[in-house]
């Protein structure tokens, strides 16, 4: 089957070292230079390390995989024997550690290297796969990867696919034809698992044809201190709102005390905390109904929005 | 002189044409999908020109982005139904246009012996003309040779 990949769009009049290739369009990449401009994937991959803070381990496994996948792709232009890698992954970590971010910038990079048609993400959970009642199961779970077909499938929390507890349970009958599609069209789509640590590992243990099918597994660490500041930082500056006078301070001592804290879910509860602080601080100028609003007034989180929360001991929230 | 000498029933899009390709068929998908149409597969073994509606195989396939997808469906279609005829629809759901927008056939039974063209003389010298197919004497599912 022929396809055209529409990542392939050679790179523009460079003035490389190798002018010769551009003249020669029809000329396989050669270099690592050839593939990285043909396909443009170092874009992405510079996105990846600007835009995503802290997750160094995770950012040094994409750079892996893109290298192994540039030199398959010239080994292949070279003739030697290249089977399909195999690309499904693994993703483990805590709540809000940037499972789902960075699989979307995953598809992009298959995409763009041409090894997903593509490089949509459709992200599913047990709910989308598992049917309620004999004979839904195959075709809703069917249905799911037909509609991933030339992206990557992205289950999160796929350990709940699997309930020990329950013989008779649906899950086993989706993990089944999840196999057979992992296995037999391999080229057609790119599945990611993502879930907690502790519950992939008992998952796996518990369905070895599954383990033994994925080729990478990438765990996702929690974020620091240092980094979750700077990760509320960038949400604030995307939503338009800054900190005011001490506000950023006072943020930082919020998210000391928040991490004390039962469930914390990493970057996903600094969004939930910021959400909060536009709440209050919504009300605040609310409150004051004669008041003149200029644009710094609607942009400014104050420190007194933040002190307000819960953690402080001090507001009902 | 025969009126079809290819003797296939020609109906749809690239019915005068050799059969498509897999690789030619997912093209055609491919194409229906950037146009944002939604495939569907049907099957029948009464290809009557007056038989609109054949039976959907499975669901419309909505929301799909590759023609992976759908070939899969036509693969399993073929499975189930290797002599009947299968056709690709492709329906396009823009608001005021809501029909199908393409359809062709892409599985045929090996022999299609044809239609045919029953003449009635009525009052006067009217004629009333009725098409019956040639295979279709025989109980759905025992078609065109199917076990």
């Amino acid at each position: 089957m022929s396809y055209s990949l529409p990542g392939f769009i050679a790179a523009a009049g460079k003035g490389g070292p190798d002018a010769a290739a551009e003249t020669a369009a029809a000329a396989p990449a050669r270099s690592v230079a050839d593939v990285l401009a043909e396909s443009m994937v170092e874009a992405v991959l510079d996105d990846i390390d600007r835009e995503l803070i802290g997750l160094a381990p995770v950012k040094q496994r994409i750079r892996d995989i893109a290298a192994l996948l540039v030199i398959d792709k010239l080994r292949a232009n070279q003739g030697l024997a290249a089977q399909a890698p195999s690309l499904h992954m693994c993703f483990t970590g805590n709540p809000g550690t940037g499972k789902t971010t960075v699989a979307m910038r995953m598809a992009e990079i298959l995409h763009r290297l041409g090894y997903v048609r593509k490089g949509h993400l459709v992200a599913v959970t047990r709910d989308d796969l598992v049917g309620q009642y004999i004979g839904h199961t195959a075709p809703k779970t069917r249905e799911v990867l037909n509609k991933a077909m030339g992206g990557v499938l992205f289950i999160d929390e796929a350990y709940y696919l699997y309930r020990p507890e329950n013989e008779r349970d649906y899950g086993q009958e989706a993990i089944e034809i999840l196999l057979q599609v992992m296995e037999n069209q391999r080229d057609d789509l790119v599945v990611i698992l993502a879930g907690y640590k502790d519950r992939m590992d008992t998952f796996f243990a518990s369905n070895p044809g599954l383990s033994s099918r994925i080729a990478h597994h990438l765990d996702f660490p929690d974020y620091a201190h240092g980094e979750l500041l700077a990760i509320g930082d960038r949400m604030l500056a995307d939503m338009s709102y800054r900190f005011g006078e001490g506000a950023r301070a006072t943020f930082g001592e919020y998210l000391t005390r928040r991490l004390e804290r039962p469930h914390f879910a990493n970057a996903r509860s600094v969004r939930n905390a910021l959400d909060r602080m536009r709440l209050r601080q919504a009300s605040r100028l609310f409150a004051d109904r004669e008041r003149a609003l200029t644009r710094e007034d609607l942009c400014t989180i104050e420190a007194a929005d933040i002190r307000a929360s819960r953690v402080f001991g001090g507001g009902p929230t | 002189m025969m009126t079809n000498p290819t003797g296939r029933v020609t109906q749809g899009q690239f019915s005068f044409l050799p059969d498509l390709t897999d690789a030619e068929i997912s093209l055609q998908i491919e194409y229906g999908l950037e146009r944002g149409y939604a495939w569907s597969v049907e099957y029948t073994d009464d290809p009557h020109p007056r038989n609109t509606y054949w039976e959907m195989f499975g669901l419309p396939l909505f929301d799909l982005r590759d023609a992976a997808g759908v070939m899969a469906v036509l693969a399993e279609c073929r499975r189930v139904f290797p002599t009947h005829y299968i056709r690709m629809l492709a329906f396009d759901a823009t608001r005021g246009v809501e029909s199908i927008a393409m359809s062709f056939i892409v599985n045929r039974p090996p022999k299609e012996p044809g239609f045919h063209l029953e003449r009635q003389e009525t009052d006067g010298r009217s004629m009333r003309y009725t098409t019956r197919s040639y295979a279709s004497d025989a109980p759905e599912g025992e078609r065109y040779g199917a076990a």
